[in-house]
């Protein structure tokens, strides 16, 4: 999940953005340092050899000087935020080689579910996507927010309910990639994780071909099953039989996850809650 | 009769709150058992409680601070153990434990430990540096301080109570809310922060009004020492911040006890609303706690170094761009939320530029040390630490404030590694060196600088081992507020981190041990002088510790630096004749208990509001309400020292004094 180490466009481009700045501050701030340190250093009370100058306590130049650098810096790195920002809206296409693939994406009270409308198969906690296809996603949430993020394709985005967030990505390489929710969302949130296996785009519809001859069917009733709280340790796999599936969701047709069900007036919860429910 | 409390409330089942609980709980008896049986309780009722002196509000500010500092230090020290040992198991921690852990660190950490350090170090020394008497509202100086105490103690009392709230130190709704949420933790957060707020924002308001209404004579506002600068910055954001903060806890409230709709997922609520409500208060917060310890670094960088400080008039502006700017850059938080480019691009710049005036403030510091003559007390070795450190925080929080790079940092360990390296770099950092640089002021003798130093070095060392792996574990895709991990590349860094807070934590030890070796020594350390560092500003020309009138005249400032020029003007006179000062009566404000009794009544409402006692709301609001009408119609609120009282305390000052400067005369 290395960040430097980068497996699609987007990510490579923040990596960039991150590693840039990251130097051009390096070169004021390591000069800085070193002065902090020489000048306490040579300035100790104790050196015979440092001149004392109480009365040095104003200096045009140095003022110009001081407040140069600083803003001189920011500058440079405004610009790079300014074009980085419209580079890199998340929402900004990300070409790739053959027809883009559209995933909706919707965070449950703790796993991932993720819908693929168009091939009419979903999947919960594993994300297989074609290398280098463009990925079109649509993401909200059953119920609190929480933040889809692979680390090596790049950007996150929260998702929220009743509402809908765009990321376009692409995953140049073949192989396992990890994904997690980037917000704090619950008791199960550190469950979150999923799977991102990245597929030759050959192979990838015979993946759909497989994924959809699966038995469980996703419809409105299983995803209310899907979104009571709980957390997923398999990785089941449904048929869609409703592509408006994700619109129900994110336009509250279907209402937001029930939250905890705890038996009692009682203020505090349970050990060992999760399990309980 | 007792809305939603039952025993099932009482953690039975879990033995570490009820443990450490049980702990307090016989601490505090103990302590009160032996007060009231060695006959200390009415010293501490007429001199401390019922005070209304600055100084001792702000002693008993950063007491509070201190204390809760190590109850949100053991927070910290469980969640890194957990996080050393929850690689592939669920540590020793449940989720619904350790989640309450890490929201209750940071709510006490920010609230009730940056808070009221800070604030407590601005009350004890602002108007000892504006040569004046007391605060602008001394009885409202008390209430700000019980009710903060209230928040407190309400915040401890979830511990063994009920439970605290689960949902981070900023309890974003939807999982805030009452869906998500049923439990009492997150009212016992949103009441605490209620009413710990109202006394924020009254002491916010004091200070305020303090710093431009009471000034000594020729205390104009460009001869002010650079920490009332500050302090005056700091205090306006407060005032201006604190009502959004009041208002959207308000918002949060009614959707949990009155079925409104602001931020629910369902009726139109808009949980993005909260986000950007939280945060336009949130971001001030942090320059509300950094900029008063810009101003503790400022006075100890110019007093150990033997220099004023270099572009004073510089640094005020630095300070008033950064209280303008703090308002401008809210939606930094949140640049994943999908906003369009232009959107975060403008934050992302406006926060950047704050970056401008914190650099000339680093740079200033830095000629103020240069041809300076630098000795490195403790207060010394934590402004250096400082600077070190800060820029390192400063360069990740550019970094965090570039849109791209934020779209894989946010909300990670980096970001975790980021904001601790700000808050403990520069506002803990700026609390200690207050705390060593006045404490003699305060108690009128100094601190063992061997154990000062200790401390400084644990602490320093201890804080680089800690977060600088949680940087990398951020890069490392890690995010913050796991419970648990599968991912082995992470476990390393969690490891070191743990280290590192067993040194950190050792340099608490030291802090402490430091308190009790000086107040054992405390005779030989005594300052006599009132002038132990070889000050620049007004708070040095009064005794140590001050008499309750500060000052028996009111001095008169000539320009910068007040009690520098006051000491090279007499060393240069050599002292050769003195007359007899003329001494005046002095009328100061009478002790008040309405703070205390206040507070008790908002403790009782707080705690009856959290568990649905609706009875007792009405009595505790009620309690509260009578005590202010009581206060309001008070006839005498001042006694007056008479003269010859005020020429017996002066006198002995004096005296010292002038010893010291003859001495210092005929060198």
């Amino acid at each position: 999940m290395n960040l430097l180490d980068p497996q699609g466009p987007v990510a490579v481009a923040n990596s960039q953005i991150l590693v840039d700045s990251v130097f051009i501050m390096l070169v004021i701030v390591v000069p800085t340092i070193i002065a902090i340190l020489a000048f306490a250093f040579w300035f100790r009370a104790s050196n015979r050899r440092a001149h004392y100058q109480p009365d040095f306590v104003y200096s045009g130049r140095v003022e110009m000087v001081v407040w140069a650098i600083p803003a001189l810096t920011v500058i440079l790195l405004g610009g790079v935020a300014w074009i980085g920002s419209h580079q890199l809206d998340p929402a900004a296409p990300v070409p790739g080689t053959g027809s883009p693939v559209r995933i909706q994406a919707v965070s449950l009270d703790w796993k991932w579910l993720f819908i693929y409308p168009d091939q009419r198969i979903a999947t919960v906690n594993t994300l297989t996507v074609p290398a280098g296809a463009e990925l079109n996603f649509q993401l909200t949430s059953s119920s609190v927010m929480n933040v889809f993020f692979i680390p090596q394709l790049g950007s996150m985005i929260y998702t929220m309910n009743g509402m809908v967030t765009r990321l376009n990505l692409r995953a140049d390489n073949e192989g396992k990639l990890q994904g997690l929710s980037a917000h704090f969302s619950g008791d199960g949130f550190p469950d979150m994780m999923f799977d991102v296996n990245v597929i030759s785009p050959l192979a990838f519809p015979d993946w759909v071909a497989t994924t959809a001859k699966t038995d469980s069917v996703l419809n409105e009733d299983s995803y209310k099953k899907l979104m009571e709280q709980g957390i997923e340790r398999g990785r089941p796999t449904y048929r869609l039989e409703d592509p408006r599936l994700f619109d129900l969701i994110a336009t509250q047709h279907i209402p937001p996850g029930p939250g905890p069900q705890i038996a009692s007036g009682a203020g505090r919860p349970r050990s060992g809650g999760l399990d309980a429910r | 009769m007792l809305g939603k409390l039952d025993w099932s409330a009482i953690p039975f089942d879990q033995p570490i709150p009820l443990v450490a609980g049980a702990m307090v709980l016989v601490a505090i008896l103990g302590v009160l058992t032996w007060v009231v049986v060695k006959g200390h309780l009415p010293y501490l009722w007429h001199e401390w409680i019922t005070s209304v002196d600055h100084k001792r509000i702000g002693v008993m500010y950063v007491l509070l601070a201190s204390v809760m500092l190590l109850r949100g230090g053991s927070d910290a020290i469980m969640m890194r153990v957990q996080q050393a040992i929850a690689y592939q198991s669920q540590g020793y921690l449940p989720p619904e434990h350790y989640n309450q852990i890490f929201s209750a660190h940071g709510t006490i950490m920010i609230f009730f430990v940056a808070m009221p350090f800070v604030i407590g170090l601005m009350n004890l020394v602002v108007p000892l540096q504006l040569g004046v008497r007391d605060v602008a509202f001394p009885t409202l100086n008390s209430v700000g301080f019980w009710l903060t105490a209230t928040g407190a103690l309400l915040v401890n009392v979830s511990l063994v109570v009920g439970e605290f709230s689960r949902t981070g130190w900023l309890a974003f709704p939807p999982l805030s809310g009452l869906t998500y949420s049923p439990g009492v933790g997150v009212d016992y957060y949103a009441w605490s922060l209620q009413i710990s707020g109202i006394g924020t924002l009254v002491a916010g308001i004091n200070l305020v009004t303090t710093v431009l209404k009471l000034r000594t004579r020729g205390m104009n506002y460009l001869r002010m020492p650079m920490f009332c600068w500050t302090t005056l910055a700091s205090n306006l954001l407060i005032v201006a911040a604190f009502p959004i903060l009041t208002a959207t806890l308000a918002m949060l409230l009614l959707d949990r006890y009155l079925g409104f709709h602001f931020f629910t997922n369902e009726a139109g609520g808009n949980v993005m609303m909260f986000m950007n409500l939280i945060w336009a208060w949130g971001h001030p917060e942090v320059y509300i706690l950094v900029l008063p310890a810009f101003g503790i670094f400022s006075e100890v960088v110019s007093t150990f170094s033997g220099k004023a400080l270099f572009g004073y008039r510089s640094m005020v502006l630095a300070t008033m761009a950064i209280c303008v700017i703090s308002f401008m850059v809210w939606l930094h938080h949140f640049f994943t939320m999908g906003a369009g480019p232009d959107v975060n691009a403008i934050f992302g710049i406006a926060s950047m530029i704050i970056a401008v005036p914190t650099g000339v403030k680093i740079y200033n510091w830095l000629f103020t040390m240069y041809g300076g003559r630098i000795r490195f007390a403790t207060p010394m070795l934590w402004a250096v630490g400082f600077m070190v450190t800060f820029i390192i925080g400063g360069l990740t929080g550019v970094l965090v404030a570039v849109p791209p790079a934020d779209f894989l940092l946010h909300n990670s360990m980096f970001l975790v590694a980021h904001f601790h390296n700000v808050i403990i770099g520069g506002v803990l950092f700026g609390a200690f060196a207050g705390f060593e640089y006045w404490f003699p002021k305060a108690f009128g003798f100094r601190l063992d600088e061997r154990w000062g130093k200790l401390a400084f070095w644990f602490t320093f060392t201890g804080f680089y081992i800690t977060f600088m792996p949680l940087y990398i574990a951020g890069m490392l895709g890690m995010t913050r507020r796991l419970q648990h991990y599968d991912v082995a590349a992470w476990r390393p860094w969690m490891f070191v981190a743990a280290i590192g807070m067993a040194v950190l934590s050792i340099g608490v030890i030291c802090q402490v041990m430091q308190l009790v070796v000086s107040i054992r020594n405390r005779e030989a350390l005594r300052d006599r002088t009132g002038d132990p560092w070889d000050g620049r500003s007004l708070e040095w020309a009064t005794s140590s510790p001050p008499p309750v009138f500060n000052f028996a005249f009111h001095p008169d400032v000539r320009g910068e630096d007040a009690y520098w020029d006051l000491k090279t003007h007499a060393k240069q006179q050599l002292l050769g004749h003195h007359p007899e000062p003329e001494y005046q009566d002095i009328e100061m404000p009478k002790n008040s208990p309405t703070g205390f009794v206040c507070a008790f009544f908002a403790t009782i409402m707080g705690f009856a509001l959290i568990w649905h006692i609706w009875w007792m709301v009405i009595l505790g609001g009620l309690g509260a309400f009578a005590t202010f009408v009581v206060f309001a119609w008070r006839d005498h609120d001042e006694y007056v020292i008479p003269a010859a009282e005020v020429a017996r305390i002066d006198g002995v000052n004096l005296e010292e004094r002038r010893s010291l400067v003859s001495m210092a005369g005929s060198i």
